[in-house]
């Protein structure tokens, strides 16, 4: 390392060759992909784009240079490195600012089905639907620190154990509901068990081929699943009531049971409001979990897995658990992201799909609750605002992986816990 | 033995010779610094459009011949994939060189999608070819079958193996395979010794991705086609290789890379072509959960 300048001088000549050093490497890394664009055997020139972003790389080189030139510049940076700390507790008695708002969101929440139109009620489902995901992999990535990469596979479960439970053993949307959170558990578990006792890197890449064969094998399997076609699904009933405009085989629709006029939109309204109540549940559970001893154990062998064995801890168990609870969870989206489709198929559950529940998880705040629900919505809503950068989608969501394991590894939001006061009368 | 099984034997030996110089990519990175990479299927994917490109810019030039062609094709793709490997490391890896231990796997999915978008948005989604550069098959005839062996398929297993040696060459025996061996077994003291030991790591991830980019042509000249999702499925298959082999093991990976690449042969050429993917990845469970530590590979010991 060279001694630092002096502040007020900047050596512009070693910004320039970094500039020029990057430029060149983008021309070697760009030029061929985006300046040759093949077209069947032959192939066509695009230099405009090509200058485009070479130019734009060696700017940014330029810049960045000069910026770690000065001396906010070289404290910016320092923080990069800075994420030693875990959990930050905040101090005993300390009420969140939050207590006020929760109730009103919540009154929005229930009010909004009546205040909507149908699309938004589907993007809002879609959204809700998310949330789920998200909270369930925070359960297995964000506080066990295991990185599950076929978590497609469990909500995958959850949809088609609805669609083929209603097409062979005619089962519908209530008796799935907690069947398919036993089905994708005890998947989870069985896949899990031999899993975790390992070295914990091959559980992403075990995930990963398990969200594969399951993706493979719904898609391959016509004679059960009916392949790429996919299945349909019945629509949701409430008591028995059902919510078409003329009710199948002797059932009654509910805009007759109520004497009102019949609305469309009443299946969403429908799907919404018991989401919203799985998940307002799903929050509550992991809400208690996360004080009680067994999400205390997730923690701390996320933090240091040896550690926690020393101390006694049981960690296939407890990874397990984790695993299991959030595999769960994705059954139970599963189950409502089919009855609100109406039909599924594999192409929903390809790996695109993990990627995304892991990017909302990630940019929500490794275990932080109310991150992943904001996240959730950001990453679902947003693609449908921006639709002119539907191309991008995926691009933005693996710049958006990188910058934030390089920028803040533990999330936007950052995990906190209220700190313990000693009870007064209680010996120190 | 009948001919369908040599014949699978084959193919399924130059699928495997293959496979396992992808899979050296991931066993070189996971020995030195502990990590899957699992942008690497991808780096595979890029060099594949990376030898459509060179092929078609090299006939535009008016080069037609087939040795100069291939070797041209070969030397632009491989250079070109080492820099994508280098660039890979320094923007997404190196800086969280001391960072949790989920933040490089994490990192890593992010670039893979980064690298499959760009190459979906640059080249455009349809599936791209490249025109057949070797015709003619060898026959061997056994009583009344016979057994084919394209020109292609035995370019392939030679150029694998040519590489591969190569590769043990440069571990073996010259200095910057010296000095990743001694990285790869105690970085910390390594650089006390005096190595640059982020130098290495840039050199191990453009060694890796220089194979996967001779894979990549290999690949590309024996099937003809591929898109911006191929990297994907081969990718996890030849990570099931290097963890077949023993992770962190070169002969091991080369080995894996064989024994799968026969193995998945003989299963689509007896049971059902349908479901060699899923035969591989259930391959792939079944190993670890049996034998974590692979046919050459030695059992991990978690140091504190």
């Amino acid at each position: 390392m060279s001694q630092p300048r002096a502040a007020s001088l900047l050596d512009f000549r070693q910004c320039m060759l970094d500039a020029v050093l990057a430029g060149f490497i983008a021309l070697i890394v760009f030029g061929p992909m985006v300046g040759v664009v093949l077209d069947g055997y032959s192939f066509t020139f695009h230099a405009p784009r090509l200058v485009g972003l070479i130019l734009a790389v060696a700017a940014g080189r330029f810049l960045l240079s000069l910026l770690l030139q000065t001396a906010p510049g070289r404290r910016w940076a320092g923080r990069f490195n800075g994420d030693s700390g875990g959990v930050y507790v905040r101090p005993a008695h300390r009420r969140s600012r939050l207590r006020w708002g929760l109730p009103l969101i919540l009154l929005l929440a229930l009010l909004f089905p009546f205040i909507a139109t149908k699309y938004l009620l589907t993007v809002a489902i879609l959204g809700l639907i998310y949330v789920l995901l998200g909270l369930g992999l925070n359960i297995v990535v964000g506080l066990a620190g295991l990185l599950d990469l076929g978590y497609v596979a469990f909500y995958a479960i959850g949809a088609y154990g609805l669609a083929l439970g209603y097409q062979y053993l005619g089962l519908g949307f209530w008796a799935m509901l907690p069947l398919a959170a036993v089905m994708a558990g005890l998947a989870g578990a069985l896949l899990g068990f031999p899993v975790l006792r390992m070295h914990g890197d091959y559980l992403a890449i075990v995930t990963l081929g398990f969200g594969e064969i399951i993706r493979l094998i719904l898609n391959n399997w016509l004679a059960f699943t009916g392949g790429p076609n996919g299945v349909s699904v019945p629509s949701p009933t409430f008591f028995g009531l059902e919510f078409g405009r003329r009710a199948k085989e002797g059932g009654v629709p509910i805009h007759e049971f109520l004497h009102i006029a019949y609305n469309p939109n009443l299946k969403f309204v429908f799907i919404y409001t018991v989401l919203i109540m799985v998940v307002l549940l799903v929050l509550l559970v992991k809400h208690r979990l996360t004080r009680m001893p067994i999400g205390r154990a997730w923690e701390a062998l996320r933090e240091d897995e040896i550690a926690c064995r020393a101390m006694g801890l049981n960690h296939v168990l407890v990874k397990l658990s984790a695993f299991t609870l959030g595999a769960s969870t994705a059954g139970i989206a599963g189950v409502f992201f089919a009855s609100y489709q109406g039909f599924v198929n594999p192409t929903s559950f390809t790996f695109f799909e993990s990627a995304l529940i892991l990017a909302i998880v990630v940019l929500g705040g490794m275990g932080s609750t109310i991150g992943v629900v904001i996240a959730a919505f950001v990453l679902t809503v947003a693609p449908e605002l921006l639709r002119s950068f539907a191309e991008y989608r995926v691009l933005l969501f693996g710049v958006l992986m990188v910058v934030m394991m390089i920028w803040r590894p533990r999330g936007l939001i950052r995990i906190s816990r209220i700190g313990v006061a000693v009870r007064k009368g209680v010996a120190p | 033995m009948d001919s369908s099984f040599l014949q699978q034997m084959f193919n399924g030996l130059t699928l495997g010779a293959v496979y396992g110089l992808i899979a050296i990519g991931y066993t070189m990175v996971y020995g030195i610094i502990g990590m899957i990479n699992f942008a690497h299927g991808e780096v595979y994917m890029i060099s594949a459009y990376l030898c459509a490109i060179a092929l078609a810019l090299l006939s535009f030039f008016g080069l037609h011949s087939f040795p100069l062609l291939i070797l041209g094709t070969l030397v632009f793709t491989i250079v070109v994939t080492g820099v994508y490997g280098w660039v890979i490391e320094r923007i997404a890896y190196r800086p969280l060189r001391n960072s949790t231990r989920l933040a490089p796997l994490i990192s890593a999915i992010g670039m893979s999608l980064i690298l499959q978008n760009y190459a979906q948005i640059s080249q455009g989604p349809r599936q791209q070819g490249i025109p057949t550069m070797l015709d003619g098959v060898l026959k061997f005839h056994i009583g009344e079958s016979f057994v084919q062996l394209t020109y292609t398929k035995v370019f392939i297993l030679i150029a694998s193996l040519v590489g591969m040696l190569v590769l043990t060459y440069v571990i073996g025996h010259t200095r910057l395979g010296r000095m990743c061996r001694a990285t790869q077994q105690d970085r910390k003291m390594a650089s006390i010794l005096g190595i640059n030991t982020d130098r290495v790591i840039s050199w191990v991830f453009v060694i890796g991705a220089a194979m996967a980019g001779l894979a990549g042509v290999l690949i590309t000249m024996n099937y003809g086609t591929f898109d911006f999702y191929a990297g994907f499925i081969i990718g996890i298959k030849a990570f099931t290789a290097a963890v077949l082999g023993g992770i962190g093991s070169l002969p091991g990976a080369m080995l894996g890379g064989l024994i799968l690449g026969v193995a998945e042969a003989q299963f689509s050429g007896m049971v059902n072509s349908d479901y060699k993917d899923v035969f591989s990845f259930s391959l792939l469970v079944v190993i670890l959960i049996f034998r974590p530590q692979g046919l050459l590979g030695r059992p991990m010991v978690a140091k504190v």
